[in-house]
């Protein structure tokens, strides 16, 4: 019993090695020259710090993941994570205690979730068309919500999710490996998961095969939405406040990780690992960069040039398979 | 003696990364000629026709066109030597008007430079006279047009290069009888204007009905060309496989157990009144034309479409189904029509689409057990003998037929009492086909009660104890080849409506 468990978990590990390969090596070969170039990347102090840096983009991404590998898409969790920011500063701001507000938040994400999902599922407009709608709508919420103006908090409970620490790890690294294991859990382990994968690869075989496709399709976006709320919610406590413009353009940050580590843009495919790695290269990418005094714009472009990469790569794996099925 | 020839291909060969696809292969035809290629899928029929349109070179060899030597792997050079290539699939811009289509990238200009519709939209309607759809205006948005017709916009596109070897790709794969016949009238009038016309198809008695002459291709080699007359279906079947087809169709007698399914006066958006029975250990072929309402009857049965009356019963109980997962927990399974569209995941693995139906059987919770999986997988691929590297394979590098095996497979795993088959066999080669008529008729002998759609009377007419005719949205006559002689004419005799004259007569 124990050993056949043992070889499955080196085979699935096989599996994600194969699968990886391309990302792993870049992200091995951009760990290889920042230690080779500088003398502070390969620290405890600032690994642990890259890791409190790229928690927000990998909570975001881990969202973003799940809904394009149902093929669809969220361009509202920036939105979202500002919203939910503001809603548990206040909350707590008004006297309700810590805990509370920040479950009250995730709850509240949920329902920004829920929202996306059943408009996703009960009309034909596109997810995508959905998502920007919604996307405006949140925001606009933000600032009614806080007349424009940033709300301070220096709440202790609030600020130790975003600055404290659970023996050597920084809280926000665990919230990073929870989420890692939910979704990971999730999309291997459990039928949702197989469902998942089923409903972004055909949509229509999905449904022939009795999978339940709107259900499933609510349920993710209700996830995402949890995950963009948790995120705003660390975001906040990091800096003792929220601001109602804050997480503008992390839906591409986003998307940019989910992509760069493997996700399809198309649906079907995907992993959480994968997803993991594409945030790891990009938040060690900005952090070398930045040891290497290259200026923040310089670290846009690459980002750029990097997803192009990645992409492009993938796109030659892809043909080449068809091309020798097509001859076959 | 060479001038003949309006095609020669001599001594072709051609090879994809070390894999010889092509093997000194040699091709020849007359103005005029029909001439059907036939052969397996991966025997080289595209790589020839590629070649001879200039989308792929060759690595040696030539082809001469009216005794002028083609610069080969050029598309221009082929295109204006006269070759035209419709493809499979249908290549218009669907919300462009049929002239603008005909002449796209090759748009006439006015003398200050912008586009001269005036000229574009005489030209087409010159050519579309032509091929005799004088009465289809060159101001239509493609969209509205019927698959036939848009077919028949990629011939006018193809006509309005001159061209004098016209290849047809599989064309009447979406089309209905009637189209069909339309589409075979073009290609005779083409030809008697000298237009020779290279056809591939995988449908027999088209070949039978429209070809002068055919060629059959195996493994990258020419095998046989022979006048149309002098073949036999069995001798191109033969030659197409490689070897002999002992029992193309099974012969399967089983007596039908006990009832199953009783449908009484089921009546949905899309089909009206349907009644029948199915036994256990039965085969009921249902045909008709497309959009007889064929799918959309099982559509009913399986929850996809809802049934506004009518009552459905199942082993003599009244039931209602309102999803497919309701249908899959009541033993009813539906492989559907267009595998690619509605039945395979073809990203993901050969594992996952096979057991995606029977989830619940080894993933509880959070746990998975791979063993469990993994037995469910050895059963149906030794049952199916589907033909592949590993299971970790993706679905989309198996071919056609070991495709559709996966497919059935996915919902055999899910030990259904009632299997509906949606066109099993479209687009599938002809030896893999006899393999599932097999499978078929194995199924069956279990005791499974089996629900056979096909448009192909051959396959209806050989498999199935019962055959219901559709017509219209409704189930207009059953018969019953083992106690009765049927004929095609007869089939075709209700499903095209012939039914209405007969009781208008009485």
């Amino acid at each position: 019993m124990k050993l056949t468990d043992n070889s499955s978990i080196i085979k699935s590990l096989q599996k994600f090695l194969k699968r990886n390969f391309m990302i792993l090596a870049a992200l091995f070969l951009i760990v290889l020259a920042l230690s080779v170039f500088t003398d502070t990347f390969l620290t405890t102090d600032n690994l642990l710090s890259v890791m409190r840096q790229i928690s927000v983009d990998a909570v975001l991404a881990f969202g973003m993941g799940m809904v394009l590998i149902i093929g669809c898409i969220d361009l509202s969790v920036g939105s979202v994570l500002a919203l939910s920011g503001c809603v548990c500063v206040s909350m707590i701001e008004a006297g309700i205690p810590t805990e509370a507000a920040v479950m009250i938040t995730l709850a509240f994400g949920a329902c920004c979730g829920a929202l996306n999902g059943l408009l996703a599922t009960f009309t034909t407009i596109p997810s995508f068309i959905i998502t920007l709608a919604t996307q405006q709508c949140f925001r606009g919420a933000s600032y009614l919500m806080t007349n424009g103006k940033s709300i301070m908090c220096y709440d202790e409970k609030f600020s130790a999710i975003g600055t404290g620490y659970a023996g050597p790890i920084p809280i926000l690294g665990i919230v990073i490996l929870v989420c890692l294991i939910f979704t990971c859990t999730l999309l291997n382990k459990t039928r949702f998961g197989r469902g998942m994968y089923a409903i972004g690869g055909n949509r229509d075989a999905a449904v022939y095969a009795g999978i339940k496709v709107k259900k499933i399709t609510t349920c993710v976006y209700i996830f995402t939405g949890i995950m963009s709320a948790m995120a705003g919610i660390m975001l906040s406590s990091r800096v003792y406040s929220a601001s109602p413009g804050s997480g503008a353009g992390y839906e591409c940050n986003a998307i940019a990780a989910a992509v760069l580590g493997g996700v399809s843009f198309n649906g079907g495919i995907g992993t959480a690992g994968g997803v993991m790695i594409g945030v790891m290269i990009i938040g060690f990418m900005n952090n070398g960069l930045n040891m290497l005094h290259v200026t923040s714009y310089w670290q846009i472009i690459v980002k750029g040039l990097l997803i192009l990469l990645a992409v492009y790569l993938d796109t030659l794996r892809n043909n080449r398979r068809l091309h020798i099925k097509k001859r076959g | 003696m060479n001038e003949d020839y309006i095609l020669q291909m001599k001594g072709i060969n051609k090879s994809f990364g070390g894999v010889s696809v092509l093997h000194d292969v040699s091709f020849e035809m007359r103005a005029g000629e029909v001439r059907a290629l036939a052969g397996e899928n991966g025997a080289g029929k595209s790589t020839l026709m590629k070649i001879l349109g200039g989308i792929y070179d060759c690595d040696s060899g030539e082809v001469l066109i009216g005794g002028e030597r083609l610069s080969t792997g050029s598309v221009q050079d082929s295109s204006s030597h006269g070759v035209s290539i419709i493809h499979q699939e249908i290549v218009l811009v669907q919300d462009m008007t049929v002239g603008e289509n005909i002449f796209l990238g090759r748009e006439f200009k006015t003398k200050s430079g912008f586009v001269d519709f005036r000229r574009i939209y005489k030209e087409s309607r010159e050519i579309l006279g032509r091929i005799g759809l004088g009465q289809l205006k060159p101001d239509t948005i493609v969209r509205e047009l019927s698959l036939s017709q848009q077919q028949m916009v990629e011939i006018a596109k193809a006509l309005s290069t001159n061209s004098r070897i016209l290849v047809m790709d599989e064309p009447t794969s979406s089309l209905t009888d009637r189209e069909v016949e339309f589409l075979f009238e073009q290609i005779r009038a083409l030809s008697k204007k000298g237009v020779s016309i290279i056809y591939i198809s995988h449908k027999m008695d088209e070949i039978n009905q429209i070809a002068d002459s055919v060629t059959i291709m195996r493994d990258g080699r020419h095998i046989l060309t022979r006048p149309i007359q002098e073949i036999s279906y069995e001798e191109i079947i033969q030659n197409m496989v490689g070897h002999k087809i002992e029992d193309y169709y099974p012969d399967y007698k089983v007596k039908p157990g006990k009832e199953v399914l009783k449908v009484e006066h089921m009546t949905t958006e899309k089909v009206e009144d349907i009644s029948f029975t199915l036994r256990e250990g039965e085969i009921l072929g249902f045909t008709g034309l497309m959009g007889a309402g064929r799918t959309e009857m099982v559509n009913g049965l399986f929850g996809l479409d809802p049934v506004l009356s009518g009552e459905i019963y199942l082993d003599g109980i009244k039931s209602t189904i309102h999803s497919p997962g309701e249908a899959i927990k009541r033993k009813i399974s539906l492989v559907p029509e267009d595998r690619k569209e509605k039945g395979l995941f073809l990203q993901n693995t050969i594992a996952f689409n096979m057991t995606i139906t029977v989830m619940e059987e080894f993933i509880k919770g959070i746990s998975v057990d791979y063993k469990k999986e993994q037995q469910i997988l050895n059963e149906y691929i030794h049952q199916l003998d589907i033909k592949m590297a590993d299971t970790e394979q993706l679905a989309v590098e198996l071919s056609g037929g070991n495709q559709q095996k996966v497919v059935i497979s996915k919902w055999l795993a899910s030990a259904p009492r009632i299997l509906i088959l949606d066109e099993p066999t479209r687009g599938v080669d002809v030896g893999a086909k006899s393999d599932i008529y097999h499978l078929i008729c194995k199924i069956a002998e279990k005791g499974v009660a089996v629900i056979l759609i096909s448009s192909e009377l051959p396959e209806v007419m050989n498999m199935s104890s019962r055959i219901g005719v559709m017509c219209e949205g409704r189930l207009v006559k059953f018969f019953e080849p083992d106690k009765e002689e049927v004929t095609q004419e007869q089939i075709m005799h209700y499903a095209t409506g012939g039914y209405e004259h007969e009781t208008y007569r009485q």
